[in-house]
């Protein structure tokens, strides 16, 4: 099965949701937090997404669609 | 020789092989080349450096690559300039221009590009490749010709003209059609699965240590010690944690008594999540859509950027988020005070430079260094509406009446 490296930034009216849970339980998709910081007002997870190519698309579209920032590991590859 | 020992993650401290790897296994950290310092110690002196050539390569001790082997088309040992002129109209005694626009395709990609080349050959990739919206393009593209290999530059296809140009001279260029995060979707797609040396992908960890070369030459320069107040223009950030890390490797050797450097961040409005991340006192940038006129600044989810509020918070530096409207006006001031015609990304130095003599943050005596990193030349358009011109007949009375301002008589 494919994987894909990401990060999730999140802000602190999400903090309290269980968004990860929740990516895991609506798609098809094996979610393995590898390093996480997640504070009172702001919190980051690095985590690896197992999945269908086109399964993990539409997991991170809805991630992204509750406010949270998704982000690929390697930071930007578009460089000046 | 190569002095290095192993990559390293910077996260969790795993020991990994050299190989074309970026990303620790484990945590996902970003992997750093680790050194023998001992043995550096031994081998690395002012003097074994002063006769070194006149490249990055003089300090090939402190690189994951010989000198022997390297793909160098004279990067480094770019011009320190004191600017005595900019000095006055900002109120600095002790203002010194590092100017890498005078590097072999004018920016400072060509010296983390001349390492990243050297590294591809030594793994034995036959591609070189990078997604480029400028400097990278023309700093890989004029690599991969020198080392003989193929070359794949991925560039978005409403780039100008000129910097398509620029780096399609040396080969090839590919216009992917889409906006900045299909390129980048691309881009991370092509590098999970062909056997290229993506420079800043998986050649990343060897690529970056390049941008160190930038502390050595300035502490070189200056005398053999580190200035007090450097402004580094921040994209992903790796060019700021690198200089740091030279300035500090030269510290722990001897070479130089120390670095106490306050290190300063300079983002455009329309890019600034790492100055953001750290006026907010974050710790972590948040990712943004870039939407600037510095486009070698226009980075919205950089990788070091972590790292950077970290260095600029630990020395008692700052974060700067210059105006749109003020990166011509930084780059204008540059060019009529010190006759340097930087690109925008030095625009937004200039006019972070300009903002901390203002407010006290820089002291007037205090040695102070502004990196410029690429040339003008390449974002003509910038300064489209900023400069004038006057156009005459080839007549002398033409001539009197339209520049000199004369009337008939």
């Amino acid at each position: 099965m494919p994987l894909r490296r990401v990060r999730f930034t999140f802000q602190t009216e999400l903090i309290q949701r269980p968004v990860i849970y929740d990516l895991g339980m609506k798609f098809e998709i094996v979610t393995n937090i590898r390093r996480a910081d997640v504070g009172q007002e702001t919190g980051w997870v690095v985590l690896e997404l197992e999945g269908a190519v086109e399964e993990i698309e539409r997991g991170l579209e809805w991630v992204a669609a509750q406010g949270v920032e998704v982000s690929s590991l390697e930071g930007d590859i578009l460089a000046g | 020789m190569s002095n290095v020992q192993s990559l390293r993650c910077k996260e969790c401290g795993r020991d990994y092989p050299q190989e074309p790897i970026y990303v620790c296994d484990f945590c996902f950290g970003p992997l750093e080349v680790n050194y023998d310092y001992d043995a550096i110690a031994k081998s690395m002196s002012r003097e074994s450096i002063q006769d070194g050539p006149l490249t990055i390569w003089r300090y090939d001790d402190l690189l994951p690559a010989s000198r022997d082997s390297a793909v160098d088309i004279g990067a480094g040992m770019t011009p320190l300039l004191k600017a005595d002129n900019l000095g006055k109209e900002l109120g600095l005694n002790n203002l010194w221009i590092k100017n890498d626009a005078a590097n072999p395709t004018h920016s400072f990609k060509d010296r983390v590009v001349s390492v990243a080349a050297t590294k591809a050959v030594e793994f034995d990739f036959d591609t070189i490749a990078c997604a480029s919206t400028g400097n990278l393009a023309g700093a890989t593209a004029a690599h991969g010709a020198k080392a003989g290999m193929n070359t794949m530059v991925f560039i978005p296809a409403d780039l100008e003209r000129g910097k398509v140009l620029g780096a399609a001279i040396f080969g090839s260029v590919v216009l992917v059609n889409g906006n900045y995060d299909d390129v980048n979707r691309l881009c991370s797609e092509l590098g999970d699965d062909r056997r290229w040396a993506f420079v800043n992908i998986n050649m990343r960890p060897y690529y970056s240590e390049g941008s160190k070369s930038i502390g050595y030459e300035l502490a070189e320069q200056l005398g053999w010690h580190a200035p007090e107040h450097i402004i580094v223009p921040v994209a992903s950030g790796s060019l700021f944690t690198k200089v740091y890390k030279g300035l500090n490797e030269f510290a722990e050797l001897g070479i130089i008594d120390n670095a106490n450097t306050k290190m300063h961040i300079a983002q455009p409005f329309g890019c600034s999540p790492v100055a953001k991340a750290f006026v907010e006192e974050q710790a972590h940038p948040k990712p943004v859509i870039p939407d600037t006129i510095a486009k070698s600044l226009a980075i919205g989810s950089p990788a070091d950027g972590y790292y950077t509020v970290g260095i600029a918070n630990k020395t008692g530096g700052s974060g700067t988020i210059v105006p749109e409207s003020k990166i011509a006006e930084g780059m204008k001031l540059l060019a009529e005070t010190e006759g340097i015609f930087t690109e925008t990304a030095g625009g937004v130095v200039i006019s972070t430079l300009r903002r901390l003599a203002r407010e006290g943050v820089i002291g007037p005596d205090e040695e102070t260094v502004a990196l410029i990193t690429g040339t003008g030349l390449k974002t003509l358009e910038a300064i489209e509406d900023s400069v004038s011109t006057k156009t005459i007949d080839a007549t002398v009375r033409s001539f009197d009446e339209i520049v000199m301002g004369r009337g008939v008589k």
